[in-house]
């Protein structure tokens, strides 16, 4: 269930609440020319630095969306140009066949997308973050439309709970 | 139960300005588990750091987050403050309340605290959930390989050994040298080619640092940066270079001269049994099995009779050594695009006079068949008209390639200037599409050959025909708009550079990329030109993509200066920021064995006790030395057992959560 403040869904005060996941090499690095360069763009994202755009894992998307995200956008390097050589040809693979899924259980478009912005892109930065942000406006504040049940990312990958008894190596302390 | 600082910086007036820092101070200090909030005018200053060290003490912190500009810019000046003080350097978190706040909306001040407040939470999510993360030391064996013996392998060679170090050069020919010493002048001085380049190749030979191994090859590489264990294959060469002098009797002797030479492109013949060119080094022979009469036929063995020393040996084989080196340079070189497919109406080959560039180098070359007097292969007469067609594979996508090989604009008007030096009243035309001179006294160059007399025509040539004893070459020039027509007596092909053959396949053995044209991808392509991604693994001249000898030169010597620097310490520290097998849960598919792009995962057969049960399965083991950190398994695992340690799921989902509760 998402625990969204009621006060603030009402119609005039509400505020899209933006997450975004920057690679640290290519877009976080871009967001920061973006500030080099007083750009301006809105307030609602925030960032969410991360190695690789092939370090987010769907159930991230997931879990931000379901406690209360308004939209959600990973952004990485373009292709060929990943740190790590391949890391976005995975993100990109994954995440799109997630787009589309989030699509056929009715997720509005406008609330998830991946992006490619290099290091010197800083006014593709802003652009996409204005776009997106206007997006995820015009649909509006994500209501439990949305109706995959709570947390189901902690029961599909299990990652946000305590692991189990552990198994220890022969010759151990066993 | 962890004991957060939260130390949130004014940045003079760059944050303080627009964010209500006293206030996220006072928010931050709400937040679960901390236990101390500051907020500072410039927190990176000495006096900055001194109050974090202070704070750490008087509040027994274990972990803090700085709330300050990005991490890009001070995150290592946070961990060598931290790596002084008994705080792990890892258990640090930096909210970016500059370059991602303050500065980009200081139009909305209120939102602009509201986003700091939230970064800060999200920060203190994060770090409540850090480990302490510990360096490894990686021993590093301080003998390098260079692969390719051509200018780049030579000069790194040289590089490397003369600071000292062990340096082996495997070259796949069997000889030192690459393409340079096969040229007659360089441009632009018009130095001789042979005079520069080969007393570096016997400085190679003869220096107590460097190990050659020619007809060689790289088969195997296994290990880690400081530690590859790398398998050498040495092809037989028949003759045992312990006890040859190289006196050069045998070569004489063989009875087996119809061999198209291949250092002078087939314009003469060698023998079976042949030193490479005179200066080759080693200065040894090598028999050519594939032409050899005893070797094939069991006949002849004339060699092995005049042989003063016994040194032919038809028993020889090929030899495997494996040896641990700490660095790679890869040095693989080029060859030239092999026009005659490509282009039918060019001839595809068949006119002998139709030549490429290499061909032109060897015809003018004083060593070369025709002792530098320029002459038609056909027939030997000397040319009187000439024309030169740049470009050819370079600059086309449709038929070649589609980058500019760099150095042919050059090549071609060093090559316009040598046959007007030679033949006064011989007429150079130059068909051309750009004439790009960049470079120290290039264009000037290029200027001489045009005051020289060459011809140079912009436009592409669309045929070559014979006719009688000449050329016919069918052109057209876009400046005047008209078709041309030009007799030549021959035609020099200014053709595009490829990657070496087999450049790929050895890249790959290292876990380094090429491109599409088979070039070796470099870690960036600015701020990191002779690195791979493959930690320990550099790359040194054309192997990389088209460049002239100047500029592999000092990209060999840049390579050189990394191995050095590398050499100089006695272990490097790995980056703890890696990947981590929970064994209980992983079930051995080996999903992430492939997905790794460095090689770091693989499957190793463990003893394992599980529920009372002792088992024996695979489970997958990350190599510290090779993982980068990248995270690309963690996701990919199906039942979860692989984390990102510094970035792992419950630290991130404690971020994504913390931003979510609002």
């Amino acid at each position: 269930m998402p625990v969204v403040d009621e006060k603030k869904t009402t119609e005039e005060e509400w505020e899209p609440r933006i997450l975004a996941f920057a690679c640290n090499w290519c877009t976080y690095a871009g967001a920061d020319l973006a500030g080099l360069n007083r750009m301006k763009y809105p307030a609602n994202i925030r960032l969410l630095r991360v190695p690789c755009s092939g370090r987010v894992n769907p159930q991230y998307v997931l879990e931000a969306l379901q406690k209360g995200c308004d939209g959600v956008l990973v952004c990485g390097c373009h292709p060929g140009d990943c740190h790590y050589s391949t890391g976005n040809y995975y993100a990109k693979r994954r995440l799109m066949i997630f787009k589309r899924f989030l699509e056929y259980v009715g997720l509005e478009p406008e609330r998830f997308n991946v992006k490619w912005i290099s290091a010197s892109e800083a006014g593709r930065f802003r652009d996409t973050v204005k776009e997106f942000t206007e997006g995820v406006r015009k649909v509006g504040p994500l209501k439990e439309s949305f109706t995959l049940a709570p947390s189901a990312g902690d029961k599909l990958f299990g990652a946000h709970n305590e692991s189990e008894a552990p198994a220890s190596e022969e010759g151990g302390a066993a | 139960m962890s004991r957060i600082g939260v130390f949130v910086c004014h940045c003079g007036s760059n944050i303080g300005g627009v964010v209500d820092c006293p206030a996220v101070r006072d928010y931050a200090a709400t937040l679960p588990n901390v236990v101390h909030a500051e907020d500072n005018k410039y927190t990176c200053s000495d006096p900055g750091q001194a109050k974090i060290r202070q704070a750490i003490e008087d509040y027994d912190l274990d972990r803090i987050v700085v709330a300050a500009c990005s991490p890009r810019m001070h995150e290592p000046t946070w961990r060598a403050l931290l790596s002084h003080t008994k705080v792990n350097p890892y258990m640090l978190e930096v909210a970016n309340l500059r370059e991602h706040d303050s500065w980009v909306h200081a139009d909305n001040k209120e939102a602009a605290t509201e986003k700091a407040k939230d970064l800060v939470k999200m920060a203190v999510a994060k770090v409540d959930h850090a480990i302490p993360l510990y360096t490894q030391q990686i021993p590093v064996n301080k003998k390098a390989l260079i692969i390719g013996g051509g200018i780049a392998g030579m000069q790194a060679a040289l590089d490397i050994a003369d600071a000292g170090y062990k340096v082996t050069i495997v070259e796949r020919k069997a000889t030192l040298g690459g393409k340079m010493p096969m040229l007659d002048k360089t441009f632009p001085t018009m130095d001789c080619s042979a005079c520069i380049c080969t007393p570096k190749m016997s400085e190679v030979g003869n220096h107590p640092n460097i190990t050659v191994k020619t007809l060689s090859e790289v088969t195997k590489v296994e290990g880690y940066v400081g530690n590859f264990e790398i398998t050498i294959k040495e092809h037989a060469k028949y003759v045992d270079y312990d006890k040859c002098t190289g006196c050069g009797l045998c070569t004489t002797k063989c009875p087996s001269k119809k061999i198209p030479n291949e250092w002078n492109q087939g314009l003469d013949n060698r023998t079976a049994i042949h030193k490479v060119f005179e200066q080759a080094v080693p200065s040894k022979p090598v028999i050519d099995a594939d032409h050899c009469l005893k070797l094939t036929r069991d006949k002849c063995g004339v060699c092995a009779k005049v042989c003063p020393t016994g040194a032919i040996n038809y028993e020889d084989v090929d030899r495997e050594t494996t040896e641990t080196f700490g660095a790679v340079v890869l040095a693989t070189g080029y060859e030239l695009i092999k026009w005659e497919d490509l282009y039918p109406e060019y001839g595809g080959g068949a006119y002998p006079d139709v030549i490429d560039g290499l061909h032109f180098e060897r015809i003018i070359n004083a060593s070369g068949p025709s002792e530098g007097r320029i002459v038609r292969p056909s027939d030997g007469k000397e040319p009187k008209s000439v024309v030169i067609v740049k470009c050819v594979g370079s600059r086309d996508p449709n038929k070649g390639k589609a980058y500019c090989s760099r150095a042919c604009c050059m090549y071609g008007a060093k090559h316009a200037h040598q046959i007007i030096e030679h033949i006064p009243d011989c007429k150079v035309y130059v068909f051309y599409m750009d004439v790009r001179t960049p470079g120290k006294n290039y264009d000037e160059f290029y200027m001489q050959a045009k005051n020289d007399g060459a011809c140079y025509l912009r436009g592409r040539v669309s045929k070559i025909y014979k006719e009688g004893d000449h050329y016919v070459v069918w052109g057209a020039d876009t400046i005047s708009g008209a078709k041309v027509e030009v007799n030549a007596d021959m035609v020099i092909l200014e053709t595009a550079m490829v990657a070496a053959p087999g450049a790929t396949e050895t890249a790959m053995l290292f876990g380094v990329q090429t491109d599409k044209d088979d070039w070796i991808i470099e870690a960036h392509p600015k701020l990191r030109p002779v690195e791979t991604a493959s930690r320990g693994v550099y790359l040194a001249g054309v192997a990389q993509g088209p460049k002239d000898i100047p500029d592999t030169v000092a990209q060999a010597g840049a390579a050189a200066s990394k191995v050095i620097g590398m050499f100089s310490h006695d272990s490097l520290e790995s980056n703890p920021q890696i990947s981590n097998v929970d064994i209980a849960k992983c079930s051995g598919c080996g999903t992430c064995v492939h997905i790794c792009p460095y090689g770091a995962i693989s499957l190793v057969e463990k003893h394992l006790r599980e529920n009372s049960v002792k088992v024996t399965r695979d489970v997958a083991q990350v190599n510290p030395a090779l993982c980068q950190g990248c995270g690309a398994c963690t996701v990919a695992c199906k039942p979860g057992a692989l984390d990102l340690l510094g970035y792992s799921d419950k630290s991130i989902m404690e971020e994504v959560d913390a931003l979510c509760q609002w």
